[in-house]
């Protein structure tokens, strides 16, 4: 067999395949921002904090209620969305008809302040979470021990991600969406009420937040950073992407998150700065990025 | 006439009187992590023991007036620089406690020298603290990498874990730790088979993990700290690593670490410690009157801070004086330490804390009987084989 920089292909094959569960979690968020960026024109730095609370509102659900991971799959989602309503209604929704800069301002500010919160009631050490128990164990692939729970990952992030694409793209309600962000004067007029198409964008936005922050709950430690410490990578990889482009968030997700994951093979120092290369690299050659429409 | 000046001398004695119960003014300072990645293993729960040290040492009994003070370093040197000289400089204070991340310390301890303060380390790790950048203010407490290599890295070649893959965060505490842990595990007979650096701090560990599983190594050091360790240890779970024979061995492991991660995920692991809350029937007592206060039990980083200022304390009251930073440590140095959490304590010359160090194992969950019961003891280490001998440059009872 061949071997590629001396790593032998198993290695590889392994590598690749961890890049893109990495890659998973990075496309259900970049495309949680891109919706929000393409439709209501808001950078949502809240992202982090709001993916955050719905791994936390997973630990929540389970210790004070006892609902277990399945249901809190919904319903932590669910609870973060209705969370981001809350958000738009009450404050981001009089920040429209100014500079993009405050909303990422007001963003900003509220995820500094959801995070403190959640720091003094919980502390930083974080807490644990269970991988259910119809997905622990894994399979022995031949070239990597694969565990259940990232083999579901990646097919739970690949329904999600299509489906957002397949309604905002493909169906009448994303028409009205985009139509909505082209011109909302004029979708308005047509009788279509385009301040509730806004709020539940933000608001299922926000959710597909929630439902990456309970699909790391088991593999990653639920700390009250832990939204802090990706936020800054999603960010590039919707820059890579493409500001606001449903697709190009997506594929650059996964596809950045098998390059960060050869980067851990071939120079680990590196893994942590590659994406920003990359994106300072996209910035240079086609600023728009790479799935990105030239304004 | 005589009246008044009878009037006169009585409000001179009560005078004197006031100035006499005014006794020794003590200021300390806890400058620690409170709101990032050692926030819990350190923040507000030093400040609480501390409390806890004025209070048992009866200080207001003693004649010593004693305010304590605290502040965030954010883990940064140049934050916890500031501090330091502002209250040394502004504020009258005339020992700093905890001062976790040894960058921070290591700034910290030459401010202190300087301004003839104290500085009573108990967070931090480095072996520096007390060797390259030893200071005749500087009192390390509680635990360093050295001892830490000691512990965990020298049971676990013993018990017949003879190769070692490092992971190693990429920075001076992490290399520190693995350079100390590598050097113990050659001596004892044991072997490197590999390192990875990796970048700080780091959510996803499996690409790392599975390199080391990959290197046949017996043990997987984890050269880490804090968020960076739960998440390796966690991941390394569900990669089945634990499961198929390799061991992991958590350089520096706290027990918030523990609680985070929960028994079920992190049962069997060894780790290095110098204090458990379920000790003896001492350390049960004053564990519980601190999470009474806390809400959670002490860590060996808080604990430490309690002790230090107890025998800070003491040795304030032996002089007379707090003023003098380089007297008070030289106090400290004479005395004999019989500390109810740690028990027989011997500051050295250069600094360094020297008492007994303890090998535990994380209790399996059926072991385990309630959510802090989580360590079985398995050995005691004594200070001297815990801990690097001194230095010859760096005693300070020979200058």
């Amino acid at each position: 067999m061949f071997e590629l920089l001396g790593i032998p292909p198993q290695v590889l094959m392994g590598q690749l395949l961890l890049g893109l569960i990495n890659g998973s979690f990075y496309a259900v968020l970049s495309l949680g921002l891109a919706v929000i960026f393409g439709l209501l024109n808001v950078i949502n730095f809240a992202h982090g904090a709001l993916y955050m609370a719905g791994a936390f509102v997973a630990w929540m659900l389970l210790n004070y209620l006892g609902v277990g991971y399945w249901p809190a799959l919904i319903l932590a989602p669910l609870a973060v969305g209705i969370f981001g309503i809350v958000l738009e209604r009450t404050m981001l929704s009089r920040l429209y008809h100014l500079d993009h800069l405050y909303g990422l301002l007001l963003t900003f500010g509220l995820a500094l302040i959801i995070q403190g919160l959640f720091r003094n009631y919980y502390g930083i050490s974080g807490l644990p979470y269970r991988i259910p128990s119809a997905l622990a164990g894994g399979h022995n692939l031949g070239f990597m021990f694969l565990p259940n729970y990232r083999a579901w990952v990646i097919v739970a992030s690949i329904i999600v991600c299509f489906g957002t694409w397949f309604m905002i793209e493909k169906t009448r309600l994303g028409a009205y969406l985009r139509a909505a962000t082209e011109n909302s004067a004029l979708v308005n007029a047509f009788g279509v009420n385009v301040p509730l198409l806004l709020v539940l964008t933000y608001g299922f936005g926000t959710a597909l937040a929630g439902f990456a922050g309970v699909l790391a709950a088991p593999i990653y430690s639920v700390n009250p950073n832990m939204g802090a410490d990706l936020i800054i990578i999603v960010f590039a990889v919707v820059v890579i992407g493409g500001m606001g482009s449903i697709m190009g968030a997506i594929v650059t997700g996964y596809m950045l998150g098998i390059i960060e994951g050869l980067t851990r093979v071939f120079y680990p120092e590196g893994s942590s700065v590659v994406i920003f290369v990359i994106m300072a690299i996209v910035l240079l050659i086609k600023p728009e990025g790479l799935f990105g429409r030239a304004a | 006439m005589i009246r008044k000046l009878a009037l006169g001398t009585a409000l001179g004695a009560l005078a004197a009187g006031a100035a006499f119960a005014a006794g020794i003014d003590v200021k300390l300072g806890v400058l620690n992590d409170r709101s990032g990645v050692y926030a819990d293993l350190s923040g507000e729960g030093s400040v609480v023991a501390a409390r806890m040290a004025v209070e048992d040492f009866k200080a207001k009994d003693k004649g010593l007036n004693v305010e304590i003070i605290s502040a965030d370093h954010q883990n940064k040197p140049d934050i916890g620089s500031g501090i330091a000289r502002k209250w040394y400089d502004a504020e009258g204070v005339n020992a700093i406690l905890d001062v976790p991340t040894s960058s921070v310390a290591l700034a910290v301890a030459d401010i202190t020298a300087d301004a003839n303060g104290v500085l009573l380390d108990s967070g931090a790790g480095s072996t520096a603290l007390t060797r390259e950048q030893c200071r005749p203010t500087t009192i390390h407490w509680t635990y360093d990498t050295a001892a830490l290599a000691n512990g965990t890295g020298k049971a676990l070649t013993e018990a017949g874990g003879k190769k070692w893959f490092f992971l190693t965060a990429d920075y001076a505490f992490g290399h520190s730790l693995e350079e100390n842990t590598a050097k113990v595990v050659e001596a004892n007979g044991g072997e490197v088979v590999g390192t990875v650096d990796v970048p700080f701090p780091a959510q996803d560990f499996s690409s790392f993990l599975l390199q080391a599983q990959g290197s046949g190594a017996d043990v997987i050091g984890l050269a880490n700290a804090g968020g960076d360790t739960v998440n390796a240890i966690k991941q390394a779970s569900e990669f089945g690593i634990t499961q198929a024979g390799q061991k992991l061995a958590a350089l520096l492991f706290f027990i918030t670490d523990v609680h985070a991660l929960g028994v079920q995920t992190a049962q069997g692991l060894s780790l290095t410690s110098a204090f458990y809350w379920d000790q003896n029937d001492q350390t049960r007592e004053w564990s519980k009157r601190f999470m009474d206060k806390h809400g959670a039990e002490p860590t060996m980083v808080q604990a430490g801070v309690y002790s230090a200022t107890m025998a800070y304390l003491a040795a304030v009251e032996a002089l007379g004086s707090a003023d003098d930073g380089k007297a008070v440590v030289a106090k400290m140095k004479e005395m004999d330490i019989d500390d109810p959490l740690f028990g027989k304590v011997k500051v050295r010359g250069d600094g360094r804390a020297v008492h007994d160090m303890y090998l535990y194992e994380v209790k399996t969950p059926g072991d385990s009987t309630g959510e802090w019961d989580l360590y079985k003891q398995i050995s005691s280490i004594s200070g001297d084989d815990a801990f690097l001998p001194m230095l010859d440059e760096c005693d300070f009872t020979k200058k």
